[in-house]
């Protein structure tokens, strides 16, 4: 649907990767780890490759919880923009199609520390 | 001479006096050029003498009224500064709520105001527009005594100096900046909804009466005192956001569709704005009333049922999205609490982890959920702060396009997963925290992809330069931020309250 208007109404889009210097955002969220108040927003560059992404900012930011040093990052199910999807950890972020704004979420059955027991 | 007793006018009387020269016919220019914004929503009108201002109060009684209240607050706000009313807070950490609603809420009184300015500009008929030019004068009354009210706090405690900037700035004053600027950039039929219904009517209620019992609660007469202060005005625009309702339902079947749309987005957008007011009160208060849950129960379910009762023989439905607000209440406040705790090296406000008692309180308030789902999480937070490692979640949030929140809720049905949800629009992707947000998206996606959304902003603007970044809000690091246990704010509080009671120096 539109906006009613009284006249002509198109905005650009306010964050596009044009504003970003050359870098760009990617979210990622680990699956039932809620410790984490929100998806992560992370400013990276796209030549980034994936293992630099998984090893750098992420494998720092998920430290705090209990589960973090027992990741095996080739273990884990990855999803984007909610559906499966398989990185390749040295491929380059463009290169695995993870664009400007992409949602990257990761699932580790089994390890779930401070999610209620059944 | 005339020497006979002139009769005194009756109210009735008096406002029709008083008014009469509003309703003026244009005579050289049309109805439509001088009331241009009318029609464009698609609200169709009949007959404007339809609506009546039930209280037909008189501008010459208004002032007469007012002065009178502001005379006995500001009597009030003087012999609380006066006599160091802020040692007689239950804690400093109360203060945490106060900061919250100075950054977050009282500019957007000064909104409603220029909002209610215009609305009265727009709307033809003489009732309506006395109504909302009172309504006008009261949002800008109710502002300036918040500001006056708090402002005894700002000469003693940390976090109070900057609020008009962090209102545009600040990642979480601009969730409710965002939902005024909504509502001021619509139609006026809108604008009616989404203040004079939803932020009156829905939101108010639970906003000022029970945090306004708090504050009672908590020894800060300060903010008792404006609270009373509004109250009773708040009776007057809830009159009036239901008689923009019911005034346009009545005027042509063709406007329920539009007004049911209207009802449904301002709902939600209403609910995820009143989450924070649920941190406040289960968890900012060091001395709480009632629950978040209790408060919900009295003046969501029970008031809301009301509500809709009284409008479904106009055919309207409870909003669209009440089955998932309902059954987000026991999480939210749990979900926020800890969402600010781990980010609060960027709140202009102090936040700590719960004590033993507050735990065994909040388990008691929400026997589903706060054991199960939350004290895990706070437990282990616990931990970290006792390693010496306290828990600083660094890596920012993702927002969501619609309300502006970080994404911190949960599935309705499954308060173990994160509530993912995006939409691709014209190439662009963008993420929400809800159905009820990415269904107001889709309705006017150009209304909300040109938002001006603070943490993307960190990066396009400051490239992440933290310390730019708080200089730019007017947060100062170490003073304004972090956890409360150490702050400078516990430190004088303790102090200065010891040297109150006891003769120690």
């Amino acid at each position: 649907m539109a906006v009613k208007s009284t006249k002509q109404y198109v905005f650009d889009h306010q964050d596009a990767v044009e504003g970003f210097h050359g870098n760009q955002l990617v979210y990622a969220s680990w699956d039932r780890h809620l410790l984490f108040a929100a998806p992560f927003l992370l400013y990276v560059s796209p030549s980034m490759t994936f293992r630099e992404l998984v090893e750098g900012p992420l494998t720092a930011l998920i430290q705090p919880d209990p589960d973090a040093s027992q990741v095996k990052w080739d273990e884990v199910k990855w999803l984007k923009a909610n559906q499966p999807f398989t990185p390749d950890f040295d491929a380059t972020l463009a290169g695995n199609g993870i664009h400007h704004k992409a949602m990257l979420r990761f699932d580790t059955p089994g390890l779930n520390s401070l999610a209620p027991k059944a | 001479m005339d020497t006979a007793a002139k009769k005194k006018l009756g109210l009735k009387e008096k406002y029709r006096l008083l008014t009469r020269d509003l309703g003026w016919t244009p005579s050289y220019r049309t109805h439509e050029e001088i009331h241009p914004y009318l029609t464009y929503e698609g609200i169709k009108i009949h007959d404007w003498d339809k609506w009546e201002d039930p209280f037909r109060l008189t501008m010459d009684s208004y002032w007469k009224y007012q002065a009178e209240k502001e005379r006995k607050f500001y009597a009030i706000i003087d012999a609380h500064a006066q006599s160091n009313g802020h040692l007689n807070l239950t804690d400093a950490r109360y203060l945490s709520a106060i900061k919250l609603f100075l950054q977050a809420i009282s500019p957007n009184e000064y909104c409603a105001h220029k909002g209610f300015a215009r609305a009265g500009r727009e709307f033809v008929g003489v009732g309506t527009q006395v109504a909302c030019q009172m309504q006008a004068l009261d949002e800008m009354r109710h502002a300036q005594t918040q500001i006056h009210a708090m402002s005894n706090y700002n000469r003693y405690y940390e976090g109070f100096h900057a609020f008009a900037q962090q209102r545009d700035r600040i990642w979480y004053a601009t969730v409710p900046r965002s939902f005024f600027d909504d509502a001021m950039t619509a139609g006026p039929f809108e604008f009616m909804i989404a203040i004079g219904f939803s932020f009156e009517y829905v939101l108010t209620n639970l906003l000022f009466v029970p945090f306004m019992s708090g504050a009672a609660y908590n020894g800060d007469l300060a903010t008792v005192t404006f609270g009373f202060s509004a109250q009773s005005d708040e009776a007057r625009h809830m009159t009036l956001g239901l008689e923009c309702i019911k005034f346009m339902l009545e005027q042509d079947p063709d406007n329920l569709p539009i007004v049911q749309g209207w009802i449904d987005k301002w709902f939600w957008r209403g609910i995820r704005i009143l989450g924070l007011v649920g941190a406040m009160m289960d968890y900012m208060l060091p001395k709480r009333v009632m629950s978040w849950r209790e408060a919900w129960n009295i003046y969501g379910v029970e008031n809301g049922n009301a509500l809709f009762r009284d409008l479904a023989r106009y055919g309207i439905k409870p909003p669209k999205h009440w089955e998932d607000a309902e059954k987000s209440i026991d999480h939210v406040p749990h979900q926020f609490m800890l969402a600010l705790y781990q980010w609060n090296f960027g709140t202009a406000f102090h936040t700590w982890i719960p004590s033993d008692d507050d735990f065994d309180w909040l388990s008691k308030k929400y026997p589903d959920t706060f054991d199960r789902y939350y004290r895990p999480r706070w437990e282990h937070v616990k931990k970290l702060a006792a390693a010496g490692t306290p828990f600083k979640n660094v890596g920012l949030a993702r927002l969501c396009q619609c309300c502006q929140l970080p994404c911190i809720f949960t599935e309705p049905d499954d308060p173990t997963l994160t509530c993912h949800r995006e939409v691709v629009y014209r190439g662009e992707t963008y993420h929400f925290c809800s159905d009820g947000c990415q269904h107001i998206f889709e309705n006017e996606p150009e209304k909300y992809i040109q938002a001006w959304m603070p943490m993307p902003a960190l990066f396009r603007e400051m490239q992440g330069n933290i310390p730019q970044w708080m200089d730019w809000v007017g947060m100062v690091d170490g003073k304004d931020n972090h956890d409360y246990v150490g702050s400078q704010d516990e430190k004088n509080f303790n102090q200065w309250r010891a040297m109150a009671a006891s003769n120690s120096l």
